[in-house]
């Protein structure tokens, strides 16, 4: 986790807020330093994570999450961590034989839904009752990306549902939080990831919003990361609160700053 | 202390349906152990592999049973009890002829064929990712550089798997070029500097620097175990090098005899028949780590020659609201997939020029690690612009991925611009005729690429603030 994102969202892993949906998305560069933040806050603060990754494999995040501070093998291995790995289930649902379970079904069929993704996740957040020893504080589910299941064919509708579904079990039943990674896409014209990002967008307390700066590729300054939080529960006062900061991404961190306040200028 | 292969044997018996895993689990071992090594700032690849000995029996041992997860970060070494039995030291390690480990981050990189463009792209290209190759108008460009890649393979001594719709495979081995040594390559050098100098003063290349040092290569035919080559695009490669090459052919037209309506996981006939091929060859091999009794490990190097053309049956050419808009995309998730658990690098050529819907272009581009576009300026309105008069055409590197790490190596420069000269095809940095640093430093100066010379001074007299 990067301390000074944790500073500019007001959070810390002591006490991390609850019930909420994260959206983050990134239009013009890679929001994956995101999602490397939210996995490893999410297991500092001691939350049981279920961590969807559908387009790098399992050592990619563990070698980021051990510059950042967090092992991964050891969570994985104390069950603080269950990992979906999309890429080696596809080869395994194609290639492998046919009594493996069918999470991933859609890739062979050419119209279905995420329902068995869905089941997956519901298995892996809902507390088992058989009294295990250790407690732990939330659940959190963590998707990389859902774009990329409007490439694999799955319509939009139903990757709304998907998170429809998996609020409805996280965020409101188990008081949990869930956090999901969009490509915003907007220079070109992909409807489906445009109206997927717009509804997300509405259904999100906060949106994380990485952004290519507007003049071009710059050395010191990777980009811009707009926050917005969005008051759900307060309708007279204002709806939306943003705040934008331009970041560098360095080995095992990222600075933030203001606008036009790089070191780099200074 | 059990040995690798007990492990390697119960592996089995409790997972036999998965076999996949078997390989993946002592290889993921070995690379959390080799970031490790890495990490204790050992800067010679000797080192590495020395660490990794000691390191890798112990993480054999306690990783083994834990890490399921497959890693496309195969790393070089094999404690020797894979080949033989007993866990102990002694453990003999071989480098794969033609790759290195990464500067930044220890991955195992291959070269690309092109030392420029593996400079471009950060070191060269990672094993078990894949690179994408945006076609120029007319394809000329980007065959050369699918040649270049394929014939980097062969004088490596890696294995190939060609697969295209278009030409037979055989035909496109016997059009690579051939490598230059060390004497031929000075020559070369010469004749086009002189034939520079004689037009305008030199300009010194920032990119492609390293065309003024030679090189050390070794003369003939064989393995060569430098890292990156030249080629000369002017004289075929010999056939005896070819003929000693292992390679592994996909000819569409071959593999389909009849478009049968039976299309499994929803995907394009020909794009199945392709990953079921690759896969198998991936799993007989033993690409994947599978197969422990093999004692040298090498690379893979798949090429597919213009992916999503008409000629693989695919629409996404053809029509602006393709039927089987999915079809690529699909396939590239699953051979995204089947190179992150094998020692395999691809090249993929696509003709994107052709494909009116913009969504799937970015949907490709996100599917892949490393994009790289090609524009020609054959019979485009640039060909008269003074700035592009010595080059053939501009090169974009679109994308490039950040593998193991938050950052990834991007070069500084974003306006790069190839030509294909008599022999060799370079890679440099445009230059205007004043400018003296990239266009950001501190944003202090003005972008003047189109102004010429003397009203170039001029006015950044006036403009610096």
């Amino acid at each position: 986790m990067f301390p000074e994102l944790n500073n500019l969202l007001n959070v810390s892993p002591d006490k991390p807020e609850q019930g909420k949906f994260t959206l983050l998305c990134d239009a013009k560069t890679d929001g994956g330093f995101l999602v490397h933040h939210f996995l490893s806050f999410y297991l500092k603060a001691n939350c049981k994570v279920c961590f969807v990754a559908l387009l790098q494999s399992f050592s990619h995040y563990n070698i980021v999450g051990q510059k950042l501070g967090v092992n991964l093998i050891a969570a994985r291995d104390r069950g603080q961590l269950v990992f979906f790995e999309g890429l080696k289930s596809t080869v395994e649902v194609l290639f492998g034989s046919k009594e493996q379970p069918n999470t991933l079904k859609f890739i062979r069929e050419s119209s279905s839904d995420l329902k068995s993704l869905y089941e997956f996740v519901q298995k892996a957040l809902t507390p088992s009752g058989d009294g295990s020893a250790t407690s732990w504080k939330f659940p959190v589910l963590l998707v990389d990306d859902l774009s990329v299941l409007l490439s694999l064919g799955v319509e939009a509708v139903a990757v709304l549902d998907f998170i429809q579904y998996c609020r409805a079990t996280v965020c409101c039943q188990l008081k949990g939080n869930v956090v999901a990674l969009v490509h915003d896409s907007d220079q070109t014209e992909d409807e489906e990831n445009a109206m997927l990002m717009n509804a997300l967008g509405h259904q999100s307390s906060l949106i994380l919003r990485a952004e290519g700066l507007v003049t071009g590729f710059c050395k010191d300054v990777h980009g811009q990361l707009k926050i917005l939080r969005r008051g759900l529960l307060q309708p007279k006062s204002e709806q939306t609160r943003s705040l934008i900061y331009q970041y560098k991404i360095q080995d095992k961190s990222v600075t933030f700053f203001a606008r036009g306040l790089s070191p780099a200028v200074l | 202390m059990e040995s690798q292969q007990g492990e390697g044997g119960t592996e089995l018996d409790s997972q036999s349906s998965i076999w996949v895993n078997t390989g993946g689990n002592k290889m993921a071992a070995l690379t959390t152990g080799f970031g490790r090594a890495r990490q204790g700032g050992a800067g010679d690849p000797r080192e590495y592999k020395a660490e990794t000995a000691a390191g890798g029996d112990k993480l054999g041992g306690g990783g083994g049973g834990g890490d399921r997860g497959c890693s496309f970060l195969r790393k070089v070494s094999v404690p020797g009890s894979g080949g033989g039995g007993g866990g102990g030291g002694g453990a003999r390690l071989r480098s794969i002829a033609g790759t290195r480990p990464s500067v930044q981050n220890g991955q195992l990189l291959v070269s690309a064929g092109l030392p420029a463009l593996d400079q471009l792209l950060g070191g060269g290209l990672a094993v078990g990712t894949l690179l994408l190759i945006e076609e120029d108008k007319y394809n000329i460009y980007s065959s050369l550089i699918f040649k270049y890649f394929l014939a980097e393979g062969i004088v490596c001594g890696h294995t190939l798997l060609v697969a295209s719709a278009k030409e037979d495979p055989g035909d496109i081995l016997q059009e690579l070029p051939e490598p230059l040594h060390d004497d031929n390559y000075k020559k070369v050098l010469d004749e086009g500097r002189s034939h520079k100098s004689q037009e305008e003063p030199e300009i010194s290349m920032k990119i492609a620097w390293r065309y003024q040092n030679l090189p050390q290569m070794e003369a003939g035919p064989g393995t060569s175990s430098r890292f990156g080559h030249y080629y000369d695009v002017s004289k075929r490669m010999s056939q005896e090098v070819i003929q000693s090459a292992k390679w592994h052919k996909f000819f569409l037209p071959e593999e389909i005899t009849s478009y049968a309506n039976v299309e499994s996981c929803a995907l394009n006939h020909g794009y199945t028949k392709l990953l079921h091929f690759i896969q198998r060859v991936i799993s007989e091999q033993g690409f994947d780590g599978s197969n422990p009794q093999k004692k040298q490990k090498n690379i893979l190097r798949i090429g597919i020659q213009s992916l999503g053309s008409p000629l693989w049956g695919d629409d996404i050419c053809c029509a602006d609201t393709p039927e089987h808009m999915h079809s690529l995309t699909r396939f590239l998730y699953v051979l995204r997939g089947l190179l992150r658990m094998s020692l395999s690098a691809c090249i993929i050529t696509v003709p994107s020029h052709l494909i009116q819907n913009k969504a799937v272009t970015s949907r490709i581009r996100n599917l892949s690690d490393t994009v790289v576009g090609l524009e020609s300026f054959i019979g485009s309105e640039k060909e008269a612009n003074s700035l592009y008069k010595d080059y053939h055409g501009l090169i974009h590197i679109h994308q490039i991925p950040r593998l193991n790490s938050l950052i990834c190596d991007v070069s500084d420069t974003k306006d790069l611009a190839f030509k294909l000269q008599r022999k060799v095809f370079t890679i440099e940095e445009i230059k205007t005729s004043n400018s003296q640093s990239p266009i950001f430093s501190h944003g202090y100066h003005i972008a003047l690429c189109s102004l010429c010379g003397p009203l170039n001074k001029f006015i950044k007299r006036i403009f610096v603030f």
